[in-house]
């Protein structure tokens, strides 16, 4: 089946070719990283995670926006969902290959990253995350595979895999709740401590995950037979919705506990992010990631109103637009916001920003570019797949 | 014959998940069993001391090694926190990178606001707002930070220590999350190197081992001098003036008890639970 993937016409090796390009500029960053230290990168004694952890959280939750294809289409046996759930399983396969890559890049000593397997230390969330996003990689290979490799050949897929892919849905919910844990279980950094992180991380997963999907399924309309059909689109477009609204939502309980209740120490982080803090010592206002979080929101909000007039019109441009303004609001509020702010002010009250350095994004970009690649070739699997069976059935 | 390849492929496949699986989970299996005898001493007595949430809380049984830091004694005394700070910086062999992005510190002082944000600095006296307060880790009694490491890299010792291991650290700076104080400091280069000819480690104290790049270190309350009956190199340092005073927190009759005994102190965020170590006189 793999052989699928080295057919293609010009403008796919194009493609596979440039995402090369930037794997290597990428690998090359991580050499020059690997030789001096993380001392290559933006972080600080106060700000000890930078773009990397913060990938990697928004990537797991992308990962676990899978679940809102697979879980439609198998409990709910909801046909039109046919040949778009390979297409969130395979997606779920490079965000989770995203994330590991970006734990390795995290590390300051990556060739002792196995003695959390050979000190397995119950009481670290960091050995939970481990388990379980190895567990959703290995279940989305095992999954996407099998069932493809069974349409391949013109056959059901076989009953060994069910339990599999039953197992699948609460472990995607599972990957994002263990990683909100990371930060929500921290004393004294106030920003995380919040019951609400680990919900508020599924919404914005579940509007995020299918916003990425669907640009590409219709980039693949564009470009390739395959078409997702326009029922499986309607429903994604109402599954983004409610997911993006939700997400709002529980941004906007955040703002009303911190406000109302007029706790400085709650209230830090999101002036930080919203406003810009001043460090009393000083007198001196920061507030680089202002202009981030005020697009953010209106992006998110943008894009949630044009998803609705895109359904009501059947504009597949204006669907591509807003699908696009969601995604890189949710990728500012969480894979930048989230981890970058939670450092501000630090266990000392000071405040000291962070920016990354030209390495860290080169890493960063190789890494993305990797999940890219991985994803490209398995939906060229995919697909290829599926039109061969139609042409023949 | 391809039934056959099959089969051993899939033996294979077993026996190498076996393989790979079966150490480790034995070794969590003996690891925790090691855990919860030498917990005994330390821990043994955390239900009763959870209770004291909040407040100077203790555990009553075993050793638990603790400091009481006399911050108007370092006031009074211009230079004192210097001398420490520098005879612990230079027998542990620490780093100075002379930027703050690099920097690595073990102990340093800072303002109270600083020192002690969740004491309202409304109002202050003028005279505690110009004090500095020598801050290190508080080897607390409830380590957030021993919690968050997965590869129990760092871990509470019998004494109530928090300790480094600096060859089983990954890296991954959950530790530094963790900690409420700041107390920690990653290597984020190496930290024998130099800087136009000049090293980051002025003199290399042979006692002590230099660090690798990558690895997380803090104050160790100089576990290794206090195991051979010495005080910390901090402690020392300030002589005969009692401007820090360590020992054992759960014998009544020790000093650093008698102090917390008779005089008025505070910890930093209490609130937190996590039991500090570190008591201070203001």
């Amino acid at each position: 089946m793999l052989e699928k993937s080295l057919k293609g016409n010009l403008g796919y090796w194009a493609w596979v070719l440039f995402l090369l390009g930037i794997i290597g500029v990428g690998a090359i960053c991580y050499v020059v990283q690997f030789n001096y230290g993380l001392g290559a990168t933006g972080m600080s004694r106060d700000v000890t995670w930078g773009v990397y952890i913060s990938q990697f959280t928004f990537l797991v939750g992308v990962a676990a926006g899978g679940l809102m294809l697979v879980l439609p289409y198998y409990l709910h046996h909801y046909k039109d969902f046919g040949r778009i759930t390979i297409l969130g399983e395979f997606m779920a396969i490079a965000a989770v290959a995203m994330c590991l890559l970006f734990i390795m890049a995290d590390l300051g000593q990556p060739m002792r990253a196995l003695n959390v397997v050979f000190h397995p230390t119950p009481n670290s969330m960091l050995f939970y995350d481990m388990i379980v996003l190895n567990g959703y990689l290995l279940l989305n290979l095992i999954c996407g595979w099998v069932i493809l490799h069974s349409e391949y050949k013109g056959i059901k897929y076989p009953g060994w895999v069910k339990p599999f892919i039953y197992i699948s849905i609460p472990w995607a919910v599972s990957i994002h709740t263990v990683t909100a844990f990371l930060y929500c279980g921290l004393p004294g950094r106030h920003f995380w401590l919040t019951a609400i992180l680990a919900p508020r991380f599924l919404a914005s997963a579940f509007a995020a995950g299918p916003c990425l999907l669907m640009v590409i399924a219709l980039i693949m309309k564009q470009t390739t037979q395959f078409n997702v059909g326009q029922k499986a689109q309607d429903k994604l477009v109402t599954i983004i919705g409610y997911a993006a609204l939700l997400n709002f939502f529980f941004l906007g309980c955040e703002i009303f506990v911190a406000y109302y209740s007029d706790i400085p120490g709650h209230k830090h982080t999101l002036d930080y992010l919203f406003f810009g803090l001043t460090d009393h010592a000083t007198g001196e206002t920061y507030n680089n990631l202002v202009p981030f979080m005020r697009a953010s929101v209106i992006m998110g909000f943008t894009g949630i109103g044009l998803l609705f007039v895109s359904r009501a019109k059947q504009s597949d441009a204006l669907l591509a637009v807003s699908c696009i303004l969601i995604f890189t609001s949710f990728w500012i509020d969480k894979g930048l916001g989230l981890v970058l702010g939670g450092f501000v002010p630090n266990g000392l009250e000071q405040i000291t920003e962070y920016v990354p350095t030209p390495i860290e994004i080169g890493v960063t970009a190789g890494i993305w570019a990797t999940g890219f690649l991985i994803i490209t070739v398995l939906y060229k699997i995919a697909i290829s797949v599926k039109l061969e069976n139609e042409k023949t059935a | 014959m391809d039934s056959s390849r099959r089969k051993f492929l899939k033996i294979a496949g077993i026996s190498a998940v076996a393989g790979i699986g079966a150490p480790s989970a034995l070794n969590m299996l003996m690891k925790s069993d090691v855990q919860a005898s030498s917990a005994g001493g330390a821990h043994g007595a955390q239900p009763d001391a959870h209770g004291a949430q909040g407040g100077h809380g203790a555990a009553p049984a075993g050793k638990r090694y603790g400091m009481v830091i006399d911050a108007v004694k370092f006031h009074e005394t211009p230079g004192l926190a210097q001398k420490c700070i520098d005879a612990c910086h230079s027998y542990y062999n620490v780093p100075d990178f002379g930027n703050k992005k690099d920097e690595i510190k073990w102990l340093w002082q800072e303002p109270f606001m600083n020192a002690f944000p969740d004491e309202s600095h409304y109002k202050k006296d003028d005279g505690l707002l110009s004090m500095k307060f020598m801050v290190l880790c508080n080897h607390c009694d409830n380590p957030p930070c021993v919690r968050a490491c997965p590869t129990k890299a760092t871990f509470k010792s019998a004494e109530g220590i928090v300790m480094m291991d600096f060859h089983r650290c990954i890296g991954c700076r959950f530790c530094m999350a963790a900690c409420p104080y700041g107390a920690r400091s990653f290597n984020w280069r190496d930290p024998r190197g130099t800087m136009d000819g000049v090293p980051f480690i002025k003199k290399v104290n042979p006692e002590f081992p230099t660090r690798m790049r990558g690895v997380v270190e803090k104050c160790s309350f100089c576990a290794l001098r206090v195991t051979k009956g010495q005080m910390p190199l901090c402690v020392e340092a300030t002589g005969d003036s009692k401007a820090m005073v360590f020992g054992d927190l759960n014998d009544p009759n020790s000093e650093v008890s008698q102090v917390l005994k008779a005089r008025f102190t505070i910890q930093r965020k209490p609130s937190l639970g996590t039991m500090p170590s570190v008591f201070y006189i203001i």
